[in-house]
C-alpha cells in the first residue's frame, strides 16, 4: 500500500495536466443531453484537481528544490520535463480554484447554454496547468495552443452576435501571436540547439557573440507573444471587448489567462536570461498598460468593461513590479497576482448576478445607448431554472460588490491593499529611489481612485436606483462568489505565511541556479 | 539554396501580413494560412538547409559514433509536424467562427458591420 502511495506521489506533478485532460476527453463521449451526469463527472474532476494541486503546493513548500518529472523518463535536455517549484505549484492551485468556482457557478444555468462546456473548461485547465508546469519552450507552445483552443470555445459559449464578433478578433490575434511564438522558439533552437529552459540558460554563456543578437531577437518575439496574452499596451486592445462579451463563468476563468502571459515572461526572462535586458521595456510597457487601464475604467459605463479594464490595470502593475526587479518586488507582484485574479474573477461572476436585476443596457446613459445602437439581444441567454434562491438577494449582492470594489481599488481590508503596499515598499526601498518607482506610486494610487470612482458610480446606479426588480439569485451561483471573496479575506488574514511563501518563490526565481541544476540533474 | 528558401519565406510572410490586414474575413484567413506556411518553412530551415541528408542516424548500434555532419537535424522536422497540425486545427476552428459571424452579422467585414454604416 505504501509502495503504491509512493508511486502516486512520484507522479503527482503530472496529475494537474492528465486529470482534466482525461476528464474532458471522457465527457466528449457522453451525449450532450446528459447534463447531470456530465456535471457530476466535471465537479468530481475539478475537486480532485483542487486536492492534487493543494498537495503539490504543500510538497513544493516542503521540499527545497523543485520536483522535476521527466515525461517518458527521458533525462532533461533530451526529453520534456515538468517542473513544479513554489511558483508553478501556486499558479496551478490558483487555476484549480478558479476552475472550480467557475464550474459551480455555471451549474446554475450556463453549463447547458451550449455544447461541450464541461469538456472545454477541463481542456482549458489542462492547458493552463501544463503551461505553468512545463520546463520546455516548445511544450509551452503546445500547452498555450491547448488553452487557447479551449478558450476560443469558451469565449463563444452562449453564442450571439456580440460574442462571435469579439471572438473573431480574439482568435485572429492569438493565431498571429502563436505564429510569432513559433518563429521565436525556432530561432532560439537554431542558435542554442536546445529547447529546454534550464539547458538554454546553461548554454547561454557559451553562445558566440555574433549569434547572440539573433537569439535575443528570438527571445523578443517570444516576449511579444507572451505580452499579447498579458494584454500589455499596445497589444491588449482586444481584451476588454472579448472579456466583456464572454459569459460570466468563462470571463471569470479568463482572468487567469492574462496571468499566464505574465507568468511565462517571468519564467523565461528570469530563468533563461537572468532578468537583465528588456527590464525598461517591461517597466514602461507596464506603466502604459496601467494608464490605459485607468482611462478605460473611467470611460466605461458597462460593468463588464470596467472589470476587463481592471484586469489590464492588474496586468500593468504586475509587469512594472517584475521589471523594476529585485526579489522583494517580484514576491509582492506574485502576491498581487493571486489577490487580483481571485478578486476580478469574483467581480466577473457578480456582474452577471447584478445585471439580472436590470434592463439590458440600463447602465449605459440613454444618449450613448442611442448613439451606439445598444439593443437587448437576450435571445441567447439560457432559461431560468428552479433552485434554492438566497434571501435578501440585493443586500447580499451589494455587500459582495462592495468587497470586490475594495479589492479592485486596493483598499483595506482586502489583500489588494497588502499587495500594492508590498510592491511600493519594495520599489521605494532602494536608495536612490528610481524615477520609475515614483511614477508607479502615482499610477497605482490613481488606479485605485479610478477603480473606486468607476465601480462606485455603477454601484450607486445599480443598487440605489428606483426602477429595479429584486433578482432571483440561486445559492449555487452566489456560493462561488462568496468563496472567492472569502479566499481573498483569508489572504489578508494569513498575509504573513502567504508572503513567506511568495518570497521564497521569488527568491528561487531570481536565483535560477537551483532550478537549472535540478532539471539537468547536476549534483 | 539558402537564397531561394529565404525568398520563398519572405514572399509568403509578406503576402500573409498584407492579407491579414485586409478588412474581409476570408482574406484574413488566407493571410493566416500563408503566414503559417512561412513560419513552418522557417522552423524547418532552422535545422539548416542541407540537401539529400536523412534525419535518421544509421549504424549507431555498431558502437561507432556517427558523424553529425552526415545527417539533417530531426528535431525541427518533428516541431514542424506539430506546428502544422496545430495551425491546421485552429484555422479550421477560425473558419467555423468566420461562417458564424457571417451568418449572425450579415456581412463578411471583420468588424461585423460595413464601414460607414
Amino acid at each position: 500500500m505504501n509502495a503504491l502511495i509512493d508511486q502516486l506521489r512520484e507522479h503527482l506533478v503530472v496529475v494537474p495536466v492528465v486529470l482534466p485532460l482525461a476528464a474532458g476527453a471522457a465527457m466528449l463521449l457522453l451525449d450532450e443531453r446528459r447534463h447531470s451526469l456530465k456535471a457530476g463527472i466535471s465537479l468530481g474532476a475539478a475537486l480532485l484537481l483542487l486536492v492534487a494541486s493543494v498537495a503539490l503546493a504543500l510538497r513544493a513548500d516542503d521540499a527545497g528544490p523543485p520536483s522535476v518529472y521527466a515525461v517518458g523518463d527521458w533525462p532533461a535536455p533530451f526529453g520534456i520535463v515538468l517542473v513544479a517549484d513554489r511558483l508553478s505549484a501556486l499558479m496551478v492551485l490558483l487555476s484549480a480554484a478558479l476552475g472550480l468556482a467557475a464550474l459551480v457557478f455555471s451549474l446554475a444555468r450556463w453549463h447547458s447554454a451550449g455544447p461541450h462546456f464541461h469538456s472545454l473548461l477541463h481542456f482549458l485547465l489542462a492547458g493552463l496547468n501544463g503551461a505553468f508546469l512545463t520546463g520546455d519552450l516548445f511544450n509551452l507552445f503546445v500547452f498555450f495552443e491547448l488553452l487557447l483552443a479551449a478558450s476560443y470555445g469558451l469565449a463563444l459559449h452562449g453564442s450571439g452576435a456580440r460574442r462571435v464578433r469579439a471572438s473573431l478578433h480574439y482568435i485572429v490575434l492569438n493565431l498571429a501571436a502563436s505564429l510569432l511564438f513559433l518563429v521565436g522558439v525556432s530561432l532560439m533552437y537554431g542558435i542554442a540547439g536546445t529547447l529546454n529552459m534550464a539547458d538554454l540558460a546553461a548554454r547561454l554563456p557559451r553562445i558566440a557573440a555574433e549569434d547572440r543578437a539573433l537569439l535575443e531577437i528570438g527571445a523578443a518575439m517570444l516576449g511579444v507573444a507572451f505580452l499579447v496574452k498579458a494584454g500589455m499596451w499596445p497589444l491588449g486592445f482586444w481584451l476588454p471587448a472579448t472579456y466583456a462579451a464572454a459569459s460570466a463563468p468563462a470571463a471569470a476563468l479568463f482572468c487567469i489567462l492574462t496571468k499566464v502571459g505574465v507568468y511565462a515572461v517571468a519564467r523565461v526572462w528570469l530563468v533563461v536570461f537572468g532578468g537583465g535586458p528588456g527590464a525598461d521595456l517591461l517597466v514602461y510597457g507596464g506603466m502604459a498598460t496601467l494608464g490605459f487601464g485607468v482611462i478605460g475604467m473611467l470611460s466605461s459605463q458597462e460593468l463588464g468593461r470596467i472589470a476587463a479594464y481592471g484586469l489590464l490595470v492588474s496586468s500593468g502593475t504586475l509587469l512594472v513590479g517584475l521589471g523594476l526587479g529585485g526579489a522583494a518586488a517580484t514576491a509582492a507582484a506574485i502576491f498581487y497576482l493571486v489577490a487580483s485574479t481571485l478578486g476580478t474573477a469574483a467581480l466577473f461572476l457578480l456582474i452577471e448576478l447584478v445585471e439580472r436585476s436590470r434592463e439590458p443596457g440600463a447602465d449605459v446613459l440613454a444618449v450613448t445607448a442611442e448613439a451606439f445602437g445598444v439593443a437587448g439581444d437576450d435571445a441567447d441567454e439560457p432559461e431560468e431554472e428552479p433552485g434554492v434562491a438566497i434571501p435578501a438577494a440585493m443586500a447580499v449582492l451589494g455587500l459582495a460588490f462592495a468587497f470586490a470594489a475594495l479589492l479592485m481599488a486596493g483598499l483595506p481590508p482586502m489583500p489588494g491593499f497588502v499587495a500594492k503596499f508590498a510592491i511600493l515598499a519594495a520599489v521605494l526601498g532602494e536608495e536612490p529611489v528610481p524615477g520609475a518607482a515614483w511614477a508607479l506610486l502615482a499610477l497605482l494610487l490613481l488606479a485605485g481612485l479610478a477603480a473606486i470612482i468607476a465601480l462606485g458610480r455603477v454601484g450607486v446606479r445599480v443598487f440605489w436606483s428606483e426602477e429595479r426588480t429584486a433578482p432571483r439569485v440561486r445559492l449555487l451561483e452566489f456560493a462561488p462568489v462568496a468563496a472567492l471573496l472569502a479566499a481573498c479575506m483569508a489572504l489578508t488574514i494569513a498575509a504573513g505565511p502567504a508572503m513567506r511563501y511568495v518570497e521564497q518563490a521569488a527568491a528561487a526565481l531570481h536565483a535560477p541556479a537551483g532550478y537549472i541544476d535540478e532539471v539537468l540533474r547536476r549534483p | 539554396m539558402e537564397m531561394v528558401v529565404a525568398l520563398g519565406i519572405g514572399v509568403l510572410a509578406g503576402s500573409g501580413v498584407w492579407l491579414l490586414l485586409r478588412p474581409r474575413t476570408f482574406q484574413v484567413i488566407v493571410g493566416l494560412s500563408l503566414l503559417s506556411y512561412a513560419v513552418n518553412l522557417f522552423i524547418f530551415v532552422m535545422g539548416w538547409v542541407r540537401g539529400g541528408l536523412a534525419p535518421v542516424v544509421a549504424g549507431a548500434a555498431s558502437g561507432a559514433t556517427p558523424d553529425p555532419a552526415l545527417y539533417a537535424d530531426p528535431l525541427p522536422q518533428a516541431l514542424v509536424l506539430t506546428a502544422i497540425v496545430i495551425t491546421f486545427a485552429t484555422t479550421a476552428l477560425l473558419l467555423v467562427v468566420l461562417l458564424a459571424a457571417r451568418g449572425l452579422t450579415g456581412t463578411d467585414h471583420v468588424d461585423g458591420r460595413e464601414p460607414g454604416e
